[in-house]
């Protein structure tokens, strides 16, 4: 098997548990794709150093040769299945109960001051607090 | 000098990550035992892919730009702490966009959080 052809299975695999066996369906969730640029900016740097600096070499033969900052782009898809199956399980958990507190945020000066700041937005065009949804 | 180029990229990820903790308070670290149960599972299913892959031929690593140490199977140290680093820098992104645009996730406590944190 190639990489291209191994790097496809692992995503699929990744996403088939997502959605069917850990049932925690990230791929379906505002929050996973929100983090996702943020993750695959630091991964093309990372990538990048790893490739363009020889430090992990590939076999010409086993990639299609697309190559994004330097790395292969199965790279990219290698890391898709690595991130989504750390994100499951680590979601997955925190749905059985384990330490879903302290939440993240819990005790930030900072996030306060920046969630004060929203209030504040908020009243200014509503006239009120705004009271959160949930949102998908 | 040159042996700790694997390191120090895992280095530059986890320092660009880890000031999450103390500053935005993500408490990433402070569940360590959900990390761990987390992260092991990961470790462990990329480190057969990734001995898999060495034998397979897909790719090989610089001795000259490793640790040195390597498993068997040719898989060196660095390779290993990638599969840690990556993984925990992710998580600690993760919870860091759900604190900030309070958006859940699906492990919220029943009627606690971002039910009604507005």
């Amino acid at each position: 098997m190639s990489y291209t052809a191994a790097a496809l299975l692992g995503a699929l695999v990744a996403v088939l548990l997502d959605l069917f066996v850990l049932k925690v369906q990230l791929v379906r969730r505002a929050v996973f794709w929100a983090t996702y640029p943020i993750i695959i900016t630091f991964q093309l740097l990372s990538n990048g150093f790893l490739t363009g600096r020889n430090i992990v070499m590939y076999d010409p033969g086993a990639i299609l040769g697309l190559r994004i900052a330097y790395a292969p782009v199965e790279d990219l898809i290698f890391g898709f299945a690595l991130v989504l199956l750390t994100l499951d399980l680590w979601v997955w958990w925190g749905r059985r109960g384990v330490q879903r507190t302290p939440a993240a945020g819990d005790g930030s000066r900072l996030l306060s001051r920046i969630n004060a700041g929203k209030i504040k937005a908020g009243q200014n065009k509503t006239g009120k607090i705004k009271t959160g949804k949930i949102k998908r | 000098m040159r042996h700790l180029s694997y390191l120090l990229v895992l280095a530059g990820c986890f320092g660009a990550a880890i000031w999450l903790e103390p500053i935005l308070r993500v408490n990433v670290l402070r569940r360590w035992r959900r990390l761990l149960l987390t992260v092991v599972p990961v470790v462990l299913v990329f480190v057969l892919w990734d001995l898999a892959a060495i034998a397979a031929g897909h790719w090989h690593f610089d001795p000259a730009q490793t640790t040195g140490v390597v498993f068997p199977g040719g898989l060196p140290l660095d390779e290993v702490l990638f599969f840690v680093v990556v993984p925990v820098c992710a998580i600690l992104g993760f919870e860091a966009v759900r604190a900030v645009l309070r958006r859940p996730a699906g492990d919220e406590p029943a009627g606690d959080g971002s039910a009604g944190g507005g």
